[in-house]
């Protein structure tokens, strides 16, 4: 439904003030007329503006600044700010600077669509956007019509966390590459490794209520009844995205259903405020997540108490990483106070110097065109391939747990004293699932 | 199910009491000024932030003392150098005003202590847990919540029935002109009772910040519920902005707890057209809930529970 809500308006122009200015597409409707002369001058001028400098690859950043989205898209804008200044620092992309330019969303995807119109009127032709599959859905839509209708100006859309598996399947586009494992390579992984886990009886799923939630909730269904069908399923939540301030009154729930066990793709505040909950109702359950570890969350976690009894899966875990890897997140740490919630960005950014260096071009086109099937060690010194089919990256997850720094580890998170143990692996290659992506190359 | 039902009461309830301790003071302050306060909400968040600053600094309970009072401080001279100058204009212009106050302070939050939410904790000796029930423990500070709502329902109750100011506030209310011509400066009252319930909502958005999340949404997304609040209890009733928060409260949380769908209730066939509807649980439309209520009201009794008028 949501999908066909925005075709309908891909095609339709529309006038919309942002903080700039007007941002317009022809209207035709005559009492905006004014509006749209108006919008023409501001938009000519602002194309003659020199913004268009040789001398920078520019790279919007379209992730939610404020509103409930916030506690993340900020670290996500730091991580690829010091990735930035890291290929600057070594005489940038042939010879030109990258910038990043952070775009606020407001996890919307309406709003979304207007920051990428903005992006495009500003001359950047590289964007990336993470949080919230709905907003990646719009965007990659936007992205390959736009680029239809607008020949040798083309973007490209680099995701490196919205994991709604449909992006790489039914919906696929040949300008949206993705370096996140989608939420069935995920749910995948935790399911078996839950499989080993006779603990487990009776199992809670809690999500947000939207596309991406859905489909955890969907897939953890399926995958659970395949591999351990004698686990009982005692609730079935959804929730609204980043809306809520206080779990308590679900934690209740959780809790007067006897779970043993909490399945949940939550994020951002959604994931840290149903640990602080927890914590306060004394809720003692085993945690099987996939963002557990991003603001906010280390320190309801320690708040819980439960030690070891919460689990995320990454593709990389600080204390177990390769040297090379945890100096450069001891850097990162010192330089911007955040963990690197992001090794996926990292991937993202030096596959891109990769990819710009190959093909001694910034142009989406050649920038498309080197990334599939492209290989590259990934940031925990694994093997990273792109697949061409779907423009899915595939690379080693890991599943961790929360808990009390083991002696000899390096990392604590959030100044809590507590740190992630990896407790399993998934290798790259058994990452792989089929795709029903049927690819459109120009 | 006995402690679901347990659960759902105590937040409810506590939910509810916050709700009213914002409530209260805008409904004061729209039955006196005809003003609908906009920007009532932001001061409840000023409240969770002058809390937190001063807390990280001096301590909890200073800022729990100091937060509220500044924050009245402000709100009194919002009133005094903003609204009064409006008042003339009539009631749009001062909707619009305090509609507009709303962004500059969500702004002004976010340029002074950043989009993230802050580290705002409760307080070491608030920092326990109360009682445990059905295996279930119900931490201390949420208590302590509760208790300061109810003492500053008791007390707002005491001051505007039982003394003397509460007697010309009252009478300032229906009678603004008569107070006058006996001697009451009434734009000064205009200015307590905007500042007093400034502190209001600041009180509570000190204790709330470390429960709930200090973050630069916070007023926007508690700001709606309050007009639903204030609707459903008739405005610019005190009484009636009390029971209408107990019952957002209760009425918010106990959807939440129900899973059945009309589905389960009136069996799996759906009338036409409402195919999808009909397999949405209660829980999934918990937040919509109020709104309903807020529509269903204005359709049948537009005063509202508790109120006398048709404004």
């Amino acid at each position: 439904m949501f999908r066909d809500g925005l075709d309908n308006r891909g095609g339709r122009p529309i006038v919309r003030l942002d903080q700039n200015g007007l941002t317009a597409n022809a209207p035709i409707r005559e009492d905006t007329m004014k509006l749209d002369a108006a919008g023409f001058t501001l938009a000519f001028a602002l194309a003659a503006v020199p913004a268009l400098a040789d001398d920078t690859i520019k790279i919007g950043y379209i992730d939610p600044l404020s509103g409930g989205g916030a506690s993340i898209g900020e670290v996500g804008l730091k991580t690829y700010q010091y990735l930035a200044d890291e290929i600057n620092a070594s005489g940038g992309l042939l010879g030109k600077k990258v910038e990043i330019v952070g775009l606020d969303n407001k996890t919307n995807p309406q709003e979304s669509l207007i920051q990428a119109q903005k992006a495009a009127d500003q001359g950047i032709r590289i964007i990336t956007q993470g949080n919230g599959s709905s907003v990646a859905a719009a965007l990659s839509d936007w992205v390959t019509k736009y680029n239809d209708r607008n020949p040798g100006k083309e973007i490209i859309y680099l995701n490196y966390a919205a994991v709604d598996p449909v992006l790489t399947n039914d919906k696929c586009s040949y300008w949206h590459f993705r370096w996140d494992a989608n939420s069935d390579i995920k749910m995948a992984a935790l399911t078996n490794f839950m499989k080993d886990r006779p603990n487990i009886k009776k199992i809670y799923l809690i999500n947000q209520d939207y596309s991406f939630g859905q489909s955890v909730q969907k897939q953890a269904r399926a995958m659970l009844k395949e591999k351990r069908p004698d686990i009982e399923i005692v609730g079935d939540e959804l929730h609204p995205l980043l809306k809520i301030t206080d779990f308590s009154p679900y934690v209740a729930k959780i809790k007067a259903s006897g779970a043993d066990s909490v399945i949940t793709g939550n994020w951002g505040q959604d994931i840290a405020l149903l640990l602080k909950a927890a914590a306060d109702a004394g809720l003692q359950a085993d945690f099987y997540t996939y963002y557990a570890g991003g603001a906010g969350g280390p320190t309801a976690i320690k708040q819980t108490g439960l030690s070891h009894r919460v689990f995320q899966i990454t593709e990389g875990v600080p204390n177990s990483a390769p040297e090379a890897a945890q100096k450069w997140e001891k850097d990162f740490r010192a330089k911007e106070g955040v963990a690197l919630f992001y090794p996926r960005a990292v991937n993202e950014m030096r596959m891109l110097a990769k990819a710009v260096n190959q093909a001694k071009s910034d142009d989406p086109k050649a920038l498309a065109a080197q990334f599939e099937g492209m290989t590259a060690e990934g940031f925990d010194g694994d093997e990273i391939t792109m697949r061409k089919d779907d423009h899915q990256l595939f690379q080693d997850m890991f599943i961790s747990s929360f808990g009390p720094l083991d002696p000899g580890a390096k990392f604590d998170e959030e100044g809590t004293g507590w740190g992630w143990r990896k407790v399993g692996v998934v290798l790259a290659n058994d990452t792989i699932l089929p795709t029903t992506c049927k690819m459109e190359r120009p | 199910m006995l402690q679901l039902i347990t659960f759902s009461t105590l937040n409810g309830v506590l939910y509810g009491m916050l709700l009213f301790m914002m409530a209260s003071g805008l409904t004061l302050i729209f039955s006196m000024m005809g003003v609908l306060n906009f920007a009532h909400a932001s001061f409840y968040m000023l409240g969770a932030y002058f809390g937190f600053e001063i807390s990280r600094r001096i301590g909890f309970w200073p800022g729990f003392v100091l937060a509220p009072l500044l924050v009245g401080v402000i709100g009194a001279l919002v009133e005094r150098y903003g609204l009064r100058h409006l008042h003339r204009r009539g009631q749009v212009s001062e909707l619009l005003f305090t509609f507009g106050l709303a962004f500059v302070i969500e702004e002004l939050v976010q340029m002074i202590w950043g989009k993230l939410p802050v580290d705002y904790r409760v307080p070491p000796q608030l920092d326990f847990v109360a009682f445990r029930l059905f295996d279930t423990t119900y931490p201390a500070y949420r208590v302590f919540m509760l208790l300061i709502a109810i003492a500053m329902f008791a007390a707002l109750l005491t001051v505007l029935t039982r003394t003397r100011v509460g007697l010309i506030i009252q009478a300032a209310l229906t009678h603004p002109d008569m107070v006058a011509m006996l001697g009451h400066d009434v734009p000064k009252i205009f200015m307590l009772v905007f500042g007093a319930g400034a502190a209001l909502a600041g009180l509570a958005g000190v204790i709330a910040g470390p429960a709930l999340v200090t973050q630069p949404d916070m007023a926007s997304l508690l700001g709606p519920i309050l007009f639903v609040v204030i609707v459903v209890g008739g405005l610019g009733s005190l009484t009636g902005a009390f029971f209408a928060s107990l019952l957002i409260g209760l009425v918010q949380t106990f959807a939440v707890a129900m899973n059945f769908s009309f589905a389960e209730v009136l069996g799996p066939v759906a009338p036409p057209f409402l195919g999808d509807l009909w397999k949405v649980t209660i829980a999934e439309l918990a937040p919509v809930v109020p709104y309903l209520l807020l529509v269903l009201v204005l359709i049948f009794r537009p005063t509202g529970l508790m109120g006398r008028r048709e404004s």
